[in-house]
């Protein structure tokens, strides 16, 4: 397979490539990792009349905490760059262990955080963990930098709010307010399948109390379910057994399973269910030895 | 040679723009033509005859057609060859020398670590781009690392073997 035939730039700074998007009106895509791109050119399921290519883009690559323990992630920040970093299994857990379950670890060299967030495939293991972490995107235009937050980033599948002319340039995540804990559990049928289901939980406890947590699951609808609300009945609570109980019902509830090749809604909603228990149960425990 | 899998595009009619690009390609420097939409698989199997490169499921699941840019794994299917304009490129047909295969080589050749073969470049540069990483890798790391490769004959047991043979091999040499 080979994609269509399309005009290809290579620029070398934001602004040039944010100029030849805007001259482009709304014919060109954005190539980062292209791990989803490609993939997509090939089966011509796009076919843009130009490839704006944006790894000759110098400083894009970081991945860097604030002193407030923000962490920033560049447009050319790679998967395995998050799944190897020093700095985000401390300040991001949700992250760090869902860097290591996106595609595999081939796909993981090339893919970046920021593309597959815009790719916005309903499916996508990075869009559930910057809903559950309360993430943004900084969209970049001819008229300068605006932040979009990921509950209104996605408008439907593969489709988001950015702008022909804007590019996605970082993606942004708010410090936890309190001891961060986290984790993503999904069940594939094999390394590289979309998600059957899957679960990213992120705590931030104080005094050994959930203070804030966040919920977002995968391959359980035509979306990513945002499952902060369901989750929230967690907030004050010490994590239980009982506790831990009444969250993953409140969770698996607003999960949108259907049935398919991968499994039944009923099987699905199950998993849903047994990760969240699994997660919170191994987070209490961290937060048990801790204290 | 053609196949069934060669999908070759038809050459560009004069009016398609080319781009001129220089890849390093096992060391040594090679400038072509070639048309944006050309993928670095096909670069290296049509237009420098390193048929090596195997294009297996051409969807980014296989890794039969792995190759090493810049010294790490890539699925060169999914990679267009403007991109590796200014870049290193690995294949399999560079691994041995005149005289010697590369450890990883000889590791498959010592504990049978293939069947029909044609997942083993992609095996084979996806397991040196491990040991470059980590030296003394367990079993699990293994088959962490090549879980981005499939092999539809051997079970992996004797993948597995070989790149643990070639690792310790590597780490006396």
């Amino acid at each position: 397979m080979y994609p269509a035939r399309f005009d290809y730039d290579s620029p070398t700074s934001l602004a040039e490539a944010i100029a030849i998007l805007d001259r482009s009106g709304g014919e060109a895509k954005v190539l980062a990792g292209g791990q989803s791109l490609i993939p997509m050119l090939k089966l011509r399921f796009a076919s843009p009349e130009r490839v704006v290519d944006i790894n000759n883009i110098p400083g894009l690559d970081y991945h860097r905490l604030d002193p407030d323990g923000t962490l920033r992630i560049g447009a050319l920040c790679r998967h395995e760059d998050l799944e190897f970093s020093t700095i985000v299994a401390d300040s991001h857990p949700t992250l760090a262990a869902a860097a290591a379950l996106v595609a595999d670890p081939i796909v993981r060299t090339r893919g970046t955080f920021v593309g597959s967030v815009c790719h916005a495939d309903p499916q996508g293991d990075w869009a559930a963990t910057m809903i559950a972490l309360g993430g943004k995107i900084v969209a970049q235009g001819p008229n300068g930098r605006r932040e979009i937050d990921m509950k209104d980033f996605v408008l439907g599948p593969f489709v988001t709010a950015l702008a022909y002319n804007e590019i996605a340039v970082e993606a942004v995540l708010p410090p936890a307010t309190g001891t961060p804990r986290g984790d993503y559990l999904k069940l594939e049928r094999r390394v590289g399948d979309f998600a059957t289901a899957s679960v990213a939980v992120a705590l931030d406890m104080v005094d050994g109390k959930v203070h804030r947590a966040g919920c977002a699951l995968a391959g359980v609808g035509g979306r990513t379910i945002d499952a902060n609300e369901a989750i929230s009945v967690l907030n004050g609570t010490a994590l239980t057994p009982q506790d831990i109980e009444a969250a993953a019902d409140a969770v698996a509830a607003v999960a949108e399973p259907r049935t398919d090749h991968r499994g039944s809604a009923d099987y699905k909603r199950h998993i849903v269910k047994t990760f969240v228990i699994r997660i919170l149960t191994r987070l209490a425990n961290a937060e048990q030895k801790a204290a | 040679m053609t196949s069934l899998y060669e999908e070759i595009p038809p050459a560009p009619p004069a009016d398609v723009p080319t781009r001129r690009i220089t890849v390093t390609v096992n060391g040594q420097q090679r400038t072509v033509e070639v048309e944006p939409r050309l993928l670095l698989a096909h670069l290296l199997r049509q237009g420098l005859q390193l048929t090596g490169t195997h294009t297996g499921c051409d969807t980014t699941s296989w890794g039969a057609c792995t190759v090493l840019l810049d010294g790490r794994p890539a699925k060169s299917c999914t990679v267009l060859a403007v991109q590796a304009d200014g870049h290193d490129v690995q294949t399999v047909e560079g691994m041995a020398t005149a005289s010697e295969l590369h450890p990883i080589q000889e590791g498959f050749k010592q504990e049978h670590g293939l069947q029909c073969g044609f997942c083993t470049p992609g095996m084979m540069l996806a397991a040196k781009a491990l040991l470059e990483r980590n030296p003394n890798p367990t079993e699990d790391d293994v088959r962490w690392a090549l879980s981005g490769n499939l092999c539809r004959c051997t079970g992996y047991q004797n993948i597995v073997k070989a790149v643990l043979w070639a690792a310790e091999k590597m780490r006396t040499q």
